[in-house]
């Protein structure tokens, strides 16, 4: 599979290296060209090396999404630190250029769960987070 | 009328005065606490604190009951969301977005967000217009109701030059509304007289234009024979 991820932080980087590691085409495309690092940390190979791909760019804009392959991709992932910017993205990956699977990183659990039932695969830490929590408060025996 | 405004930045403030002016309801919501608390000042309790991409925030604002959403905020991606939420999410009927970046005006359209108003696009076509050298100046387009309203200079030795206007063939859905001479523009009749020279403004279903243009180019040479 081909797979495109833009924003090389904490999320999409290691999603990346994960998707190379397990034998998949992997673009990386992010504005910040030091986000680069994250792509190489703890790695033995440099991330071209690897046979990753990397594009600086800003998604809004589509020459950059043209560029980072989003033409060719089967997947793509929205994992910049913005929500607004993910949400937006990831709807012109899905209508624009028809990608098959389209998984969206949405901080806010409200607006998650409403673009999650309107066709996004929406991906939220901090829906996790307060389940983990919750569930490590709750649910965890209490020693006395 | 209960409108609901987003971003209470110089548009969004002005608006939110002019319509209260009018006598609407109106509620300005805006995420930056410094900005928040000199609105608040002046219009008090129609401007609410909060990030209005987040829905409890629309909510407690009252989108559900909302006529109009105006998203005028500075970023064009929440702009495009809170018009989506409004819409999609909430059933409002009318939407008004603010495009900040006019490269970003095909995302409002590949996401049905109209209309999307973009100033930088704006001032261009009132310089387009002050300064015709492209031949066709588009003044007006009403992208829901599909028509567009246009403006073309009549070419020295053109087609249409010299005709009547019942004479100057154009295509099924154009229609010449207006003549603009000298200085003086006039609604023109089946016989009225186009010169060279005139400014003429046509109403027509978008995409027409090239069919149309052809006629006020200037110097239509006659077809040669070849060979």
């Amino acid at each position: 599979m081909f797979i495109l991820i833009v924003g090389s932080g904490r999320v999409g980087s290691a999603v990346a290296k994960n998707a190379l590691d397990a034998g998949h085409e992997v673009s990386v495309l992010d504005s910040d060209p030091l986000s680069h690092e994250r792509l190489d940390k703890d790695q033995t190979t440099t991330w071209e090396d690897a046979g990753g791909r990397f594009t600086v760019g800003t998604a809004l804009e589509i020459d950059a999404l043209l560029e980072a392959g989003i033409e060719n991709a089967d997947v793509f992932v929205a994992a910049t630190s913005g929500d607004n910017t993910n949400l937006v993205i990831a709807q012109i990956a899905q209508r624009r250029f028809g990608v098959g699977r389209v998984v969206v990183r949405v901080a806010d659990p409200a607006r998650a769960a409403w673009y999650d039932e309107q066709g996004l695969h929406t991906v939220s830490p901090t829906q996790i987070a307060i389940d983990q929590a919750s569930n490590m408060v709750l649910n965890a025996p209490v020693r006395r | 009328m209960y409108v609901i405004i987003a971003g209470a930045g110089k548009v969004g403030w002005n608006l939110a005065r002019e319509l209260i002016g009018r006598d609407q309801e109106v509620t300005l919501i805006e995420s930056n606490h410094d900005r928040y608390r000199v609105v608040e000042e002046e219009l008090e309790h129609a401007v609410q604190y909060g990030d209005a991409t987040e829905l409890w925030v629309l909510e407690r604002a009252g989108i559900q009951r909302a006529d109009l959403v105006i998203a005028v905020t500075g970023d064009d991606e929440d702009n495009i969301l809170i018009c989506q939420m409004a819409k999609e999410k909430y059933g409002v009927e009318r939407i008004v977005a603010r495009v900040n970046n006019p490269r970003n005006l095909q995302h409002f359209r590949l996401l049905d967000i109209q209309p999307a108003v973009s100033a930088t696009d704006l001032i261009l076509r009132l310089i387009e217009h002050e300064v015709p050298e492209y031949g066709l100046v588009q003044l007006l387009a009403l992208e829901e109701e599909h028509l567009e309203i246009i403006e073309v200079e009549v070419g020295k030795g053109s087609r249409a030059a010299g005709s009547r206007i019942q004479d100057v063939s154009l295509p099924d859905g154009s229609l010449i509304i207006s003549v603009l001479r000298g200085g003086t523009g006039f609604v023109p009749k089946a016989d009225s007289m186009i010169e060279s020279g005139d400014q003429v403004m046509l109403i027509l279903d978008p995409g027409l234009e090239s069919q149309i243009t052809p006629q006020f180019a200037p110097d239509a040479a006659p077809s040669r024979a070849r060979g």
